[in-house]
């Protein structure tokens, strides 16, 4: 798997939990807590025990901790550059909503080789879609509810998350757009703030 | 109001409404015949919220880029359907690309775009993702950019640390793990360099003598201290252009880069053997050492190579040993000298 993605589970475990955590979940997964190098394509598939090791050691379901990763991606202030990546998909949570089938081609233009899930978004009801994850490593679809509530949370609008488990390589989850423009949410400027 | 488009016409002509065309093209301008502006897209006049151009003349409220030589409206106009370059005359100067169409009234419909100066414009303006029509890739230019930026900017740390670890990397397989000294890689890539230069410098051999006695009596810790302590010695008597390598067991070269003055040389040989035979403490027990130096001149050679020199400071060397150690020899000289004797003589023979 991309060094990016290993490399993401170790800023959001030293970010949330501190530089020890990691450590100690590094190690207890056999890997080098100097870290990795994110532009490196990792050849070892380590991503599920590095998971393991830290659920193991945080006491938390593999679950939450995937949909904790998927909101610090977009909400913690060190990942502001994935944030506003993302939000250059679309005007508002409806728009991003469809765009999220081509956020992997948007990762593959700044990062060649960077296999994210398949994405695929139906609408049924005015208000209701449901979003097919698929990729060979199960997880993304609890990474995707933390990074779609935090990014409801950005554009202001109120919205149900569910993960309806996974089949297959699928994973579903199920969202509910209660309120496109619940609040304010955090203004998106075009122009990139200098510092 | 909702845009309307109409058409089309049996003649293949589709009508589109004001609206519809702020739509399309939100940075688009009508212009009259008489060359003033009718109508700025709402994106285009967000650009000059407190002087709306229209009402104004076109070529004044902008000026032409390319094609080149448009003097007057009527000029742009017969130039219709090339590309279209210009820019605001006032500040921010900010360029746009963009295409025209003569319109039957004697005016033109022009179209524009910030084409690859948008990261520059944007910052100059307070636009957002919806002022730009669907087909306007200029969201997306400025989300590469940004992607570039970042992807950029983790490949700088990655190159950082790279660089990093090959230096460190580089030290290590040029240092002897015991005492830091240079080692024996180290030292022949210094000579070679040295050599290569043409500029002067002097080789220093130094063994140890009786260092085999405390190894053997006192256990290898010991030894190891006494090298250690040797180390240090001869970091201190040298310079920091000066190589110090350790070569072999109790073997040492020195090499003193642009120093080759004999009576300079004497003096540092006299300090350091006079500094290797105070004894060493280790564990309670007095380690006793002393040194034998032999040094070659590079000036005495018209071509210094560096074996040569090594083989002719390792004569010397063994030549002060003989004369009964804690001594030092200048290559090509008869004579060895003891720290305390004072200066050695001038140069007489040149090195056979």
């Amino acid at each position: 798997m991309h060094g990016m993605i290993i490399r993401s589970i170790q800023c959001f475990l030293e970010d949330t939990y501190g530089r020890p955590v990691w450590e100690d979940v590094a190690k207890a997964a056999g890997l080098d807590p100097e870290g990795f190098e994110a532009m490196m394509p990792n050849r070892e598939t380590r991503t599920p025990d590095v998971l393991s090791a830290a659920s193991q050691h945080l006491g938390k379901p593999r679950e939450t901790l995937l949909e904790d990763l998927g909101t610090y991606l977009v909400a913690h202030p060190a990942m502001q550059v994935v944030r506003r990546l993302l939000r250059f998909c679309g005007p508002d949570f409806h728009d991003f909503l469809y765009s999220l089938e081509e956020l992997p081609e948007r990762a593959r233009l700044a990062v060649p080789d960077l296999e994210l899930p398949v994405l695929d978004l139906r609408e049924h009801d005015s208000g209701d879609y449901t979003l097919t994850v698929t990729h060979y490593v199960p997880g993304f679809g609890h990474v995707m509810v933390g990074m779609l509530r935090a990014m409801a949370d950005d554009y202001g609008a109120l919205v149900l998350l569910e993960h309806k488990g996974r089949a297959a390589a699928c994973e579903i989850v199920s969202i509910r757009l209660a309120e496109p423009a619940f609040s304010a949410g955090r203004r998106f400027d075009l122009r990139l703030k200098a510092g | 109001m909702i845009p309307s488009v109409q058409g089309p016409a049996p003649d293949g002509a589709v009508v589109l409404d004001a609206d519809a065309v702020d739509l399309f093209m939100p940075m688009s301008l009508t212009v009259a015949a008489s060359g003033h502006i009718r109508h700025a897209g709402p994106t285009l006049a967000k650009l000059r919220p407190d002087a709306p151009m229209v009402g104004r003349r076109l070529l004044e409220v902008f000026e032409p880029r390319r094609p080149r030589g448009v003097g007057s409206f009527a000029d742009l106009r017969a130039a219709c359907g090339a590309p279209l370059v210009m820019a605001f005359r006032d500040q921010p100067r900010t360029a746009f690309k963009g295409h025209g169409q003569a319109l039957p009234d004697g005016g033109m419909l022009i179209n524009l775009s910030f084409g690859i100066g948008a990261v520059e414009a944007l910052a100059a303006y307070d636009l957002t993702g919806a002022d730009f029509a669907p087909t306007d890739l200029t969201v997306e230019m400025l989300y590469l950019v940004e992607a570039n930026a970042a992807v950029q900017a983790d490949l700088r740390r990655l190159t950082l640390r790279l660089d990093g670890a090959k230096s460190a990397a580089v030290e290590q397989a040029h240092s002897d793990t015991l005492t830091g000294l240079r080692n024996r890689r180290a030292l022949d890539m210094a000579l070679q360099r040295y050599a290569a230069s043409r500029e002067a410098f002097a080789l220093m051999h130094l063994d140890l003598d009786r260092f085999k006695a405390v190894n053997d009596t006192r256990g290898h810790a010991a030894g190891d201290h006494v090298l250690q302590q040797v180390a240090a010695i001869l970091r201190e008597e040298t310079r920091e252009a000066d190589t110090v390598a350790r070569v072999g067991g109790d073997e040492f070269v020195l090499i003193f880069y642009r120093l080759t003055e004999r009576r300079r040389l004497a003096r540092i040989a006299s300090r350091l053997l006079r500094r290797l035979s105070e004894p060493v403490e280790y564990d309670g027990a007095r380690c006793e050492i002393s040194g034998s130096i032999g040094i070659a001149l590079s000036q005495d050679y018209p071509r210094p190579d560096p074996d040569r020199m090594l083989q002719d400071a390792d004569a010397a060397l063994y030549r002060s040993k003989r004369a009964g150690r804690a001594r030092y020899a200048f290559a090509g000289e008869d004579a060895t000298h003891r720290p305390d004797a004072g200066e050695p003589p001038a140069r007489i023979t040149p090195p056979s």
